[in-house]
C-alpha cells in the first residue's frame, strides 16, 4: 500500500499541498492535514512540491 | 445552533478583513470566520507590498506595521549585473516591507470597529446549496457545529481554498502555474535596506529568490520555484540552502524563523461571483503571476467585494458588478504579467544577463513597458517574437 502521509513532525501547516492537490484531497486544519484516502489518487505531486518534504508516499522511506 | 447573517466571510486575511469592514461600514451585518485561533500568524508571506494602492485602499500606513521602506527594487541576473528600479528610474516602486502578522490583524480590527463579527477557530466545514445559492454554511467553532444561514458568502479562504467547489466553481491549478515557497527570516546579514532584490535565473528554477529588508541585518530571505520543476521532496528548501551558502553576504547570517506556502502564478479565475457567492483574493487566483504578490490584489477585491455584497443585502441586485468592478481594476496588469511569466520561465541564465545588461543602458526616468519592450528586443532577438503580446 502506498498512502499518502503527512510527517507532523516536519510540516509547517502552510497549505501548499492543500491548495496544489489535483483532486482536492486534502484539508488544511489549524495543526493538522488530512488525507481523504478515498480521493487521494496517490499523484504525488504534493511529496515533491513540499517545501520541506513533509509529504511521504507510505512504504517509500525516501 | 443556527445563526442568520447578512455577510458571511470566510477567512480572516486581508482580502476577508477588507470585505468585512466595507460590508459593514455600508450597513450590513456581517460575520467572519477565521480558522486559525489568530489572525496573520503564522506568516505566510514575504511582506513586500507596493505603496502605491495603499492610499485608494483607505489602509493608511502604520508604524506598528511597517519594518522598512523601500526606495526600489533591484534585480540581479545569474552573473551579479544589477539593474535598479527606483522612485527616479521607475516610478512607482517604492514599497513597505511588513509585519504580515500585525497587517493582518490591524485589517482584522478594522472590520471589527467597523461593525463586523469575528470567530477565530472557526473554520467553514462545507455548504448547502440550491441552484446557484448557498443556502447555509456549516462552521465548527472550537468543536461547535453551527449552521450559519446567510444573505452573501465572500469566500476569502486562501490558497487552500475549497470552497470555491461547493458552488461548482474550479479552482483546481496546473503544475506549472504553482509556486513553492520557503523563507528564512535572517539577522545578522549585509544588505541595503534601501532596495528590495530579486535575484533570477537557475537558482530558482522558474521563480525567483527575494531578499527583503527589514534593516539592521534583518530581511526576509526566500524563494519560490515552479512546482513543476522540482524532482524530489524538499528540493524548494536544497534551492533557498543553496543559494544562501553561495552568498557570503547571506551565509554569515542566521535563521531565526521559517516560513513555507505556495502561490498560484495562474491567471485569475474565469468567473468569481455565482448566485450569492464571491470569491476574493487568492482563492479566486488573483496573484500577480510574474511576482508572486497578492496582497493588494485581495485587498482591492476584497473592497470591492464588501461594498456590493451590502448594496445586495439592502435590496439592489448588484452582486453580479462584481466581476466587472475588480477586473477592471486589476485583470489587465494581470494578464500582461501572466504572458511575463511565461516566457520568463524559460529564459535562460544567459539571457536574463543580456536582458538585465540592456535594461542598465536605459537613460530615462521613467521606464515605460514599450521601452523595456525595446531593449529587451535588441538583447534578446530569440525572445521577441512572442513578446509583443506582452505590452
Ligand atoms: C511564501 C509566500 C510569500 C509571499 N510574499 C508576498 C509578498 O511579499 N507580497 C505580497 O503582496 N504577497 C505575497 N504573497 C501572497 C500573499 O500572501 C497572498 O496573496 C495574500 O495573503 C492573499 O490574501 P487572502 O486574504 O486572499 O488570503 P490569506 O491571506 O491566505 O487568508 C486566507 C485566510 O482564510 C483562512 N481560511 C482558509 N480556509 C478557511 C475555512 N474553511 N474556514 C475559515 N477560515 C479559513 C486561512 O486560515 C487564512 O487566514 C506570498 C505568499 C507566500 C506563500
Amino acid at each position: 500500500m502506498m498512502a499518502l502521509e503527512c510527517d507532523k513532525s516536519k510540516c509547517l501547516y502552510c497549505g501548499a499541498c492543500v491548495g496544489s492537490c489535483p483532486v482536492e484531497a486534502l484539508t488544511l486544519y489549524s495543526s493538522w492535514i488530512e488525507v481523504d484516502h478515498d480521493t487521494c489518487t496517490e499523484c504525488g505531486i504534493c511529496v515533491t512540491l513540499c517545501p520541506v518534504g513533509a509529504m511521504t508516499l507510505g512504504g517509500g522511506s525516501e | 445552533m443556527r445563526h442568520e447573517v447578512d455577510v458571511l466571510v470566510i477567512g480572516a486575511g486581508p482580502g476577508g478583513s477588507m470585505s468585512a469592514k466595507f460590508a459593514a461600514e455600508n450597513g450590513a451585518d456581517v460575520l467572519m470566520i477565521e480558522k486559525r485561533q489568530e489572525v496573520g500568524s503564522p506568516v505566510r508571506c514575504g511582506e513586500g507590498i507596493a505603496e502605491l494602492w495603499l492610499n485608494d485602499l483607505g489602509i493608511k500606513p502604520d508604524k506598528r506595521w511597517i519594518a522598512n521602506q523601500v526606495d526600489g527594487a533591484r534585480l540581479f541576473s545569474p552573473s551579479g549585473h544589477c539593474l535598479t528600479m527606483d522612485a527616479a528610474r521607475a516610478g512607482s516602486e517604492t514599497g513597505f516591507v511588513v509585519e504580515r502578522d500585525i497587517f493582518d490583524r490591524t485589517l482584522a480590527s478594522e472590520a471589527v470597529l467597523a461593525g463586523s463579527d469575528l470567530w477565530v477557530r472557526a473554520m467553514a466545514m462545507g455548504a448547502k446549496v440550491e441552484g446557484d445559492t448557498v443556502k447555509e454554511v456549516v462552521v465548527d467553532r472550537l468543536g461547535e457545529r453551527i449552521t450559519v444561514v446567510p444573505k452573501v458568502v465572500i469566500a476569502a479562504d486562501g490558497f487552500e481554498s475549497r470552497a470555491a467547489s461547493w458552488v461548482g466553481l474550479d479552482s483546481r491549478l496546473k503544475l506549472k502555474d504553482i509556486d513553492s515557497c520557503i523563507q528564512y527570516r535572517m539577522v545578522g546579514i549585509d544588505d541595503d535596506a534601501r532596495y528590495n532584490d530579486f535575484y533570477a535565473g537557475s537558482d530558482a528554477p522558474g521563480g525567483y529568490v527575494w531578499v527583503f529588508s527589514k534593516g539592521e541585518g534583518v530581511a526576509n530571505v526566500g524563494i519560490g520555484v515552479a512546482a513543476s520543476k522540482l524532482k524530489a521532496p524538499a528540493d524548494v528548501k536544497m534551492y533557498l540552502d543553496r543559494f544562501i551558502a553561495k552568498h557570503p553576504e547571506f551565509a554569515k547570517g542566521k535563521a531565526v524563523d521559517m516560513v513555507a506556502g505556495a502561490v498560484s502564478t495562474s491567471l485569475p479565475m474565469d468567473q468569481t461571483v455565482k448566485g450569492n457567492f464571491m470569491l476574493v483574493g487568492d482563492s479566486a487566483r488573483m496573484v500577480d503571476a510574474l511576482t508572486g504578490g497578492g496582497v493588494v490584489n485581495a485587498c482591492m477585491a476584497g473592497k470591492i467585494a464588501g461594498r456590493l455584497s451590502a448594496e445586495y443585502v439592502q435590496g439592489s441586485d448588484v452582486l453580479g458588478d462584481y466581476e466587472r468592478a475588480w477586473r477592471s481594476e486589476l485583470e489587465n496588469t494581470m494578464v500582461r504579467n501572466y504572458v511575463a511569466k511565461e516566457k520568463a520561465v524559460n529564459v535562460t541564465d544567459e539571457q536574463f544577463d543580456r536582458i538585465v545588461l540592456a535594461l542598465q543602458e536605459l537613460e530615462i526616468t521613467t521606464i515605460t513597458t514599450a521601452e523595456i519592450l525595446g531593449a529587451v528586443a535588441k538583447a534578446v532577438p530569440d525572445l521577441v517574437a512572442e513578446l509583443d503580446l506582452m505590452f
